[in-house]
């Protein structure tokens, strides 16, 4: 037994907490401390806590301890038919709800061969692209704060809410929204849905200019982030990270354009990739990435169809016998929905592979060596939505 | 499509120059708004309770309407029942005085509900809504008690 007084027992100064790997430096004069930030902290985004080792302001390591808004929603979808699944994966990454929802519903298409009207498609396209401008305002107002700006935050939720006021008009919610179903969306759009979209698109352009006014070129923002967390582009790829995250660190990987879903193939876009991997690129990708959305809605609008909005809707939804996978790609990456079927009401395992986790692995390689406030920096580029995380 | 490359050879004094402009260009935004109140969008809330409104679609706690004679469509089906993900919802039946199933009791425990819409889009009587006045959003109470709730108005009818 490795009781303390054991003499087996490793020295005091190598019993480290768990997860941390490096032994003690043993530099001259070098105090080691350990610091838990979070889980009540205002840059973790919600309830993670990172123990962080630092020797004086520079950090040595960085473990994350997850868990903390764990609710087993894929165990509790296990306990649920397949469209009262819908509305926990609102709950996932909630500023996605919107992508979520499209992925499950793609999962369940593929299995019972639904096809989805014309209108439904470019309804499903045109609120997946509202939903992630709008997650990347709220980001972008997020980013500010982290770094000390308070007033990036409320310009950032500002125009966040122009496109959560439509969103409620449109289903009634502004974060858990349960708006798709299988086959189409649960309502059609308002009348004004269009005028609004096309109205939100001309501010977006005047907004992202006064955007980049404020933080883009700022020597405060710069100096904060160009250069620190850099993640070249192999580590990127071999911890699996994708959407923003992998695309400035060069990996060309966007599902909408490598495996296109919906009517993706049908818009023209671009795919933002930075060269450094630094928190300035990823800054960098993300704005470029609004602007592409606002490309995509400009196109979609332009060529509305009229007819329904869903599919001849089914008294129930029962999976035949099998595994179906989908994915999309949520304003933090690629979401995976995997569903295992035994051929009844309710699936018999129910699996999301989320992007958050994957996104947040790096951290610990991108942080080490860097100050405590580097890790901020990028603790808030990487862009977590910690719920997504635990599920 | 790649990024354009940051240009880094700029003289220091050239580049500090830039800084300068940046920070002013910043500044010529936040100052905007200062001299242009009406781009400014902040709207008071318990103060413009009174004539706050909410989209018709908005999803508050669920409500069941009554017509003047103090009746209401539902019919005791259960169907809302069976569509809730989460039990929040329970309907307790009685007999009337001709012995037929009549709704005894609609028990709608907003503690557990999550307003996910799927009860409204399972009722077909459009005996149930989720409303949209400010009184289904302010939700807040002292004890969880308060907040298991009996829809219809009078047990039986």
């Amino acid at each position: 037994m490795n009781t303390p007084s054991s003499p087996s027992a490793p020295a005091p100064e190598h019993r480290l907490p768990p997860g941390f790997a490096l032994h003690a430096s043993g530099a001259d004069g070098s105090q080691e401390y350990f610091l838990n930030m979070g889980p009540q902290h205002p840059s973790t985004h919600g309830v993670l806590k990172l123990v962080v080792r630092l020797d004086g302001e520079t950090v040595v390591e960085v473990v994350p301890h997850l868990g903390f808004i764990h609710r087993a929603i894929e165990k509790m979808g296990e306990s649920e038919t397949y469209v009262q699944y819908l509305h926990l994966t609102d709950r996932m990454d909630y500023l996605s709800s919107h992508i979520n929802n499209l992925g499950v519903c793609m999962a369940i298409e593929k299995a019972m061969g639904i096809g989805v009207p014309e209108r439904g498609e470019y309804i499903r396209v045109m609120v997946s692209e509202l939903q992630r401008i709008q997650s990347h305002l709220l980001w972008w107002g997020a980013f500010g704060m982290d770094l000390g700006a308070v007033t990036a935050f409320l310009y950032g939720f500002k125009e966040r809410e122009k496109i959560t006021a439509l969103f409620e008009d449109l289903c009634g919610a502004r974060l858990t929204m349960n708006y798709f179903r299988p086959g189409g969306s649960n309502a059609d759009v308002p009348e004004n849905f269009i005028p609004r979209v096309l109205e939100i698109v001309e501010e977006m352009k005047f907004t992202l200019d006064e955007f980049n006014a404020l933080l883009s070129a700022n020597p405060i923002t710069i100096s904060r982030t160009q250069g620190v967390g850099a993640l070249s582009r192999e580590r990127a790829i071999s911890y699996g990270c994708s959407g923003p995250v992998a695309r400035a660190s060069g990996v060309n990987f966007d599902v909408r354009r490598h495996a296109p879903y919906s009517i993706y193939d049908r818009f023209e876009f671009d795919v933002p990739l930075g060269q450094n991997g630094d928190c300035y690129d990823r800054y960098r990708v993300r704005m470029e990435e609004m602007r592409q959305s606002v490309r995509i809605l400009e196109q979609a609008a332009a060529s509305f169809p009229e007819g329904p909005h869903r599919a001849k809707e089914k008294p129930v939804y029962k999976l035949p016998a099998g595994s179906y996978f989908s994915s999309v790609e949520t304003a933090r990456g690629m979401f995976g929905t995997y569903i295992v079927s035994d051929g009844g009401l309710k699936p018999y395992r129910i699996k999301s592979r989320s992007p958050n986790l994957s996104n947040l692995a790096p951290i610990a390689e991108m942080a080490a060596g860097g100050k405590i406030a580097d890790l901020v920096a990028i603790l808030s580029t990487l862009d977590i939505i910690v719920p997504d995380i635990d599920r | 499509m790649n990024l354009a490359p940051i240009p880094h050879n700029d003289h220091l004094f050239v580049r500090r120059l830039k800084q300068v402009g940046e920070l002013l260009r910043g500044m010529r935004v936040t100052w905007g708004y200062l001299v242009r109140p009406s781009r400014v969008v902040t709207r008071e809330y318990p103060e413009n309770r009174e004539t706050l409104t909410f989209p018709e679609r908005f999803r508050g706690q669920v409500v069941m309407p009554h017509d003047a004679e103090g009746e209401h469509n539902c019919t005791a089906c259960t169907l809302c029942e069976k569509a809730c993900p989460n039990g929040s919802i329970s309907i307790l039946t009685t007999k009337n005085i001709a012995d037929k199933r009549v709704l005894g009791r609609f028990v709608y425990r907003l503690s557990s509900c999550t307003l996910c819409n799927l009860c409204i889009e399972a009722c077909p009587f459009d005996a149930i809504h989720m409303g949209h006045q400010v009184d289904n959003v302010e939700a807040a109470s002292y004890e969880r008690a308060a907040l298991d709730l009996i829809l219809n108005k009078r047990e039986g009818r």
